[in-house]
This record gives structure tokens, sequence and C-alpha cells, in this order.
């Protein structure tokens, strides 16, 4: 119903979308200009989504570089988490295209991770830690098909690397809110993806689990893998990322790190929630509603 | 979260009273409730539910399933409540029990039209294959319209569950009493759709039950790890590409077909006690959703196999009732000794973490006493065996020191002196042994370790320390004390004990000593 006027909104915006690198609300200098579609991350063209009514990403376009970890930045209710469900297709979206490495996410499949929110599951369910972990090889695994030993062994490396072998067959409601954050990243590296998308890993967690989380994103880097991560502590931004995505509805500003995270563009994304959008839709629902 | 989850587990043990109460209610009322439907040509049997007690003889055949009918009907409803457990597991962890019960009654009206339709055409309408048709088809419809409802409106699930359940079962029963009124189809077997009757069934019934309970197993036993991770954490089933939309009607098609072949054994009000409470049940075993399902499906078997045989030798008991009250005790004793989180183990862990937790500031307290008042124990040469008894602590002074009354000091005291920790004279005053020494020392040791741990790293006042390291020492793990001797290593060169970083408050009377204690020797 509402969604008329948002769509058309869009079309007046769609740019064409065969150079991904050059469009961006702010184009990043120069480094993407060269690369093929093939090898960029994720690029996303005037993506908007509405839950019902409400816009909750509008317009939002960007292109990652390989090889970054990116932050991204916002308020409560910036779209954050909604920006990695639509990424992924897990939501219906009113308008926008995204790629992975030139191509659909659903042919891309194998090569993005997901890191959910640890809240958005229920941690008293029947199963230990290798369980969840192996969750992330089923679809290699295949339909009907039992797990087998070879793929627990993946599942302990995994776990190995994220420092909590010792606790694989614990049942997840008795691990801390850290070692079950580092169980959701240990499920995520199984799949041997080349671009991560986390949604706030380092939400309640104890800092020894902060920094293996961190050096595992450093290690990630260096083998050339992109990591897209929903982040909530200014404090550390400069420091864990270096490129950023300043999301408030709309891309208010992304690139890299030290070009970007300005107090300008901060004050930008989370100063004044009332923007000019959020009235003119206000002032449409009113108008809806008299007639 | 937690919040959450308390809340869905009373909910839970509040369906279980509901299922419990229903069928009592059954029991006692069966009279009255069947009365709204009665029959014309077998008054007798609705309104009569007086059981006679059976023969010895009766016992036997019933017991030893000596009728080929009989066997073939309890393998029918064992398989039944089998799946039913298993299914139940899955809908019970995925959040969709009332769906299930809610589908369960909207299959009333179904059975009654296609009752009158078949009746009109061909005269006798109790032709199984129809009315369990029928039931699939209303049932089905009942829960398109909950997803409708649902989707269409904004209304929440609870209030579409509730509406398309009392909704249906209301159009069942007035569809039920037209049928009563028709004078051609004798339609009395019909009441055992609604309460279960595992005596009506012929073996061709019991066969179809049974083939239908192995279907289910088989998709759930196939599709065991999509479901379990559906399930778990949808979000990431459907990143993986896993068609959440797809598994979800294909649990829900294993429960209509569970609910709809288990009608005529359990009946549609008591369906849903059969896939949730043993599945609620299994949750209270085991840690591992392949064995909750295994226990689950036991469970579920076991009260539909004592419900057949008991509805064998009491063809007038509704055998739902006897199945629900078989798997009600099965959950209460789940409930009650179930090993990882039954009431009797929580209550027992509980205890025994407070028993150590006394024992432990019982030593420490006595520890702390010599440092006050006779740091010189530590240094005598007999510092390797117990305390001398000249230097035993007076009961009062520790009853100044821990604020315990004086029964629960004895019984700690009396317990400690069990295990060879202490000691204790005529007068009652109480000495550390050699083995209590290195215990207590070991204690008071780790105690420091954490509060200077605090103090350094945590930012914690002095003065707040003392409880905060009560609460959280008696979890320490070896582990994390080395952690904390290496990181303490560095303030504390001696590598001894180190000092109580607060005022030890020995005795509130007289000396009221406060001083800090300098102990050369420790662990």
């Amino acid at each position: 119903m509402s969604d008329r006027p948002l769509a058309e909104a869009n079309t007046t915006d769609r740019s064409s979308g065969e150079n991904t690198a050059s469009i961006g609300r702010t184009p990043p200098p120069g480094e993407m200009g060269s690369l093929p579609s093939g090898s960029i991350p994720l690029s996303v063209h005037d993506l908007t989504v509405a839950y019902h009514r409400k816009p909750v990403l509008w317009d939002v376009e960007f292109a990652l570089p390989p090889g970054r970890l990116v932050g991204v930045i916002g308020p409560n209710g910036a779209g954050k988490s909604t920006l990695i469900k639509a990424v992924m297709d897990l939501l219906p979206t009113v308008s926008g295209r995204v790629l992975i490495y030139g191509e659909p996410y659903s042919k891309q499949r194998y090569r993005v991770g997901y890191v959910p929110q640890r809240e958005s599951v229920d941690w008293d369910f029947p199963v230990n830690a290798l369980d969840v972990v192996t969750m992330g090889l089923y679809s290699k695994i295949g339909w009907c098909r039992p797990v087998m030993k070879k793929h627990k062994q993946v599942a302990l490396e995994a776990l190995e690397r994220v420092g909590i072998a010792d606790l694989a067959y614990r049942q997840i409601s008795q691990l801390s809110g850290g070692q079950q954050q580092r169980t959701f990243l240990a499920r995520a590296l199984v799949q041997n993806a080349d671009l991560y998308l986390m949604d706030e890993p380092f939400a309640a967690v104890d800092a020894s689990t902060e920094q293996a989380i961190v050096e595992l994103l450093r290690e990630m880097k260096q083998t050339g893998k992109t990591a897209l991560v929903v982040h909530h502590d200014l404090q550390t931004v400069a420091d864990y990322f270096d490129y950023v995505i300043l999301l408030n509805m709309r891309v208010v500003a992304h690139g890299p790190t030290e070009e970007v995270f300005t107090r300008e563009n901060l004050q930008k994304t989370y100063g004044g929630r009332l923007t000019l959008l959020d009235e003119a839709t206000e002032a449409m629902r009113r108008r809806e509603r008299a007639l | 979260m937690t919040e959450v989850r308390t809340a869905a587990r009373s909910l839970l043990l509040l369906f279980c009273a509901i299922g419990a109460m229903q069928c009592a209610a059954q029991l006692a009322l069966g009279a009255d409730t069947a009365s709204s439907v009665p029959s014309p040509t077998e008054q007798r049997t609705l309104t009569d539910r007086t059981v006679t007690w059976p023969t010895a003889r009766q016992w036997q055949r019933a017991l030893l399933l000596e009728d080929y009918n009989t066997r073939v009907v309890a393998l029918g409803t064992t398989l039944l409540g089998v799946a039913a457990g298993r299914v139940g597991s899955f809908t019970l962890l995925r959040g969709r029990t009332l769906m299930g019960d809610a589908l369960s009654h909207a299959t009333l009206p179904g059975i009654g039209l296609a009752f009158m339709l078949v009746t009109l055409v061909s005269g006798n309408g109790k032709s199984m294959t129809v009315l369990l048709f029928g039931a699939a088809a209303s049932g089905l419809l009942g829960v398109g319209c909950i997803l409708g409802i649902r989707n269409l409106t904004r209304l929440k699930e609870d209030a579409a569950l509730g509406i398309v359940l009392s909704v249906f079962f209301g159009a069942g029963v007035a569809v039920l009493g037209v049928v009563q009124q028709m004078q051609t189809g004798h339609s009395a077997g019909l009441e055992s759709f609604i309460y279960g009757k595992t005596a009506s069934l012929i073996a061709r019934d019991a066969e179809l039950i049974a083939a239908a309970g192995l279907l289910c197993l088989a998709v759930t036993g196939l599709l065991f790890k999509e479901l379990k991770l559906l399930c778990f954490d949808e979000g990431y089933a459907a990143s993986r590409g896993l068609p959440v939309v797809v598994l979800d009607t294909l649990l829900m098609a294993v429960v209509v077909v569970v609910t709809i072949v288990g009608l005529q054994a359990v009946g549609l009000i008591l369906m849903i006690a059969l896939l949730v409470i043993p599945a609620a049940a299994a949750r209270f075993w085991t840690y591992e959703l392949r064995w909750m399902t295994m226990i689950a499906a036991g469970i579920g078997g076991v009260s539909s196999l004592v419900g057949s045989v008991a509805s064998s030798i009491f063809p007038r008991l509704p055998s739902g009732a006897v199945i629900v009250l078989v798997a009600t005790v099965l959950f209460g004793l789940s409930l009650l000794f179930g090993p990882t989180r039954g009431a009797v183990v929580r209550w027992s862990r509980r205890v025994r973490l407070n028993r150590k937790i006394d024992r432990q500031h019982l030593l420490r307290s006595l520890f702390e006493y010599h440092e006050v008042h006779s740091p010189e124990v530590f240094h005598s040469k007999e510092a390797a065996r117990s305390i001398p008894w000249d230097r035993a602590v007076p009961l009062e002074r520790l009853l100044t020191m821990r604020s315990w009354s004086l029964e629960r000091l004895g019984r700690q005291i009396a317990r400690a002196a069990r295990e060879g920790l202490v000691q204790q004279s005529d007068k009652g005053a109480v000495r550390l042994t050699a083995t209590g020494l290195a215990e207590a020392n070991r204690l008071v040791r780790q105690h420091r370790l954490w509060e200077l741990y605090l103090i350094n790293y945590a930012d914690i006042a002095p003065s707040k320390v003392d409880r905060d390291a009560d609460t959280i020492e008696h979890v320490l793990e070896p582990a994390m004390i080395a952690e904390l001797e290496t990181l303490l290593a560095r303030d504390d060169a001696k590598r001894g004990l180190p000092q109580s970083p607060h005022e030890i408050v020995v005795s509130s009377q007289d000396d009221a000593t406060v001083q800090h204690s300098t102990p050369e020797q420790g662990g």
C-alpha cells in the first residue's frame, strides 16, 4: 500500500549499476575503480527495506573493497541488522540489488559466513557446542545425510581456533556469553567462507573473548577474507576496523576509517534522530489516516 | 531471556495441568459431557459409564494380548505414541505446540460433515477413510485460518489460535448435534473421536495408525539434522539456503498425520497431550536432542500401550484419558527425578553447594582468628600438625565472627569434624586438624588472590571486595587460580599467602581487633 511512494522514490535515484565501484554516496578514493565486479566482496545498490509502513533502510549504496575489516556503525534502529539480513535475502526488500563477488547471494551462499546476534536463539536448546558448530557444515553434508566423524573433526578444529575446544561437549546453556559467541564464530568458520557477516559479535562478551575475536578477524584479513561487522562501541572502531559504514537508515558515509570516521560524520549519524525523511513519512501516514 | 524461558516453562506446566484436569473431569463427569450428544439408539452406552470389574480371565486376555485384534491395536497405538513423542519434541522446540492443539480441535466439524455427507449418499457414514479425510481437511482449514488471521490482521498468534480453536470446536459440536438428529446412520461411534476409544478400533484401523506412525518416524529421522537446525536457529538455517517454509510445512504435515490417525485412540481433545507431555518430560532427562526425541518416543509409546490395554479391559473407559494420565505420571516422575533438571537433582545440588560454602566459611574464620590472635601457631614447629588445644578457638568467638545461629554453627562444626578437618573440645572450643589447617590455608589463599585480583584489575573499592570474593571463590577453578597466581606474582614477589586487603573483623565486642595480618609462611 504505502510501498508505492517508496518504490517511486527509488526509481528516481536508480542510476546505472554497471560499474559497481563508481556508485556510492561517498565514493572511496580510487581503490576500487579498476576492480572487476567479481572481486568485490559485497556491493549493495539502491537497497530499500520497509517493515509494514516504516522504512528501515533507504537507498543504501556501497561497495566493499576486498580484504578489509568493515565496521557498520549507527544508532539503535539504524537498520544495521536489517542490512545484514537483507544482504542474505532473509527479508523482503522493496527494491535493491545485492551482489556478492559479482553474483546474487543465492549463487554465492557458500562464500558467505553468517554470525547472527547471540540473543536470536534459545540457548536452552538441547545441543552441545560441537553440535552448533557442525550446523555450519549441514549444507555441505547434504540433505538427509548423517553427520560423520570427519565433520565433527572439522568442527573441533574450528572450536580450537576460537579457543574453546575443551568445551565441545558442554551443553550450550552452560556456556558463558563469551563462549556462546565463540561457538557462533566457530560455526561460521567451518564454512571457510570469503565474506563474513557478523551481527554484533562484541555485544556483552568478556574482555578475553573480545580480544580473541579481534585476533581472529585480523587473521582472516591476512588471508584475504572480508568481514562486515555490526559494532556498537565507538571507542574501539578505529582500533578494530580499517573501513567503516556509517548507517542511519541511509548510508551517511562509508570509506577507510581514517577518512570517514570523523566527528562530523558521527554527528550526522547519531545527532538529530528525526531526519527530514522521518518527517515526510510521518506526514504521509497522517494524511492516509485522515482519508 | 530467562524471563521468557521461565514463562515458557510455566506455560508448559500449565498445559500439562490442564491436560490432566481435562481428563480427570472427563472421567468424573463422563456421563454429563457425553449426554450433550445424545443418541436415541445407543442411549445406554453413552450415559452409562459404570465400570464393571473384569474377571480374571478378561484380565489375562487383555494383559497377555491374546486377541489378535487387541495385539494389533496395542502395536498400532504404541507406534502412534512413539511417533507423537518424537514429532512433539520438534514442535515443542519450534514453539508450535499450540498449533497442534488448534489443529486437532479443528478436525471435529470435518468429521461430522464427512459423516453426514456419506450417510446421505450411501446410508452408512462410518467409513474410516472418509471420516479421517474430513478430519484432515477441516484441521488444515483451521491451520490455514490461523495463519491467515495472523498474517493479514496483525493480531497475535495466540489470539488467532484461540479464535480458531473455539470456533471450529463449537461448529463441530453443532454439526454433531445435527448428526444425532438424523435417523439413518448409527452415529454413536463418533464419540470415540472426541475422547478416544482404542477398544473400538479394528485391526485395519490399527494397521493404518502403525503405517502413519512409521512414516512420521521415517520423515523425522531422515530430516533430523535439518529440523534440528530449523528449530534452533531459523535465521541461520535460511542463510544457508535451507527452505524454512517448506520444512515448517513438512513438520506441520507430520503433526497433521499423527493427529488425524491418533484421533480414535486418544481423542481430539487430548491429542495435544500426547504431543507435548512426553516431549516436555524428556527435557528433564537429557541435554541431547537425539536422546530427547528417543525418550519422548519411549514415554509416548508406554503411555499409549497402557492406555490401549486399559481400554480393552475397561471398554467404557475413554482410552485418551488413560493415556494422558499415564503420560502425566511419567511427566511428574521426570519433573522430580530427571537427572539434568529434575527438582530433586537441583535441590540436592543446591544443598551440596550451600554446605561447601558454609564449610569454607568456617575454616576461613578459624584461620583468620589465628592470624589475628595467635599468629605464632603458624610458626611453631608443630605447624605441620593440628593447632594445639590451648590455642583452640572458643565457640562464642566463632559465633561473633560468623553471623550464624548456634545450631547452624554446631551443625557445620559437627560436619567438618566428621570430615576430619576440625576437632571440638568438651567446652566447645574448636581447633583445626593438620588436614583442616592445610585446607584452610588453601581456601584463604584463594580468597585473598581473588580479592587482590578484583582490587587490582576490576576497580572495586576494597571495602566491597569481601562479599564478592565470598560468592565467587566457591566456583573458582584450579586453572583460574593458576592464572591469578601468575598475574599476582608481579605484585607479590614473595608468592606466599597474600595479606587480606581489608580489615579482618574478628570480634565485635572486646578487642574489636582490626589489624593487618602478616603471615610469613604460606601455601
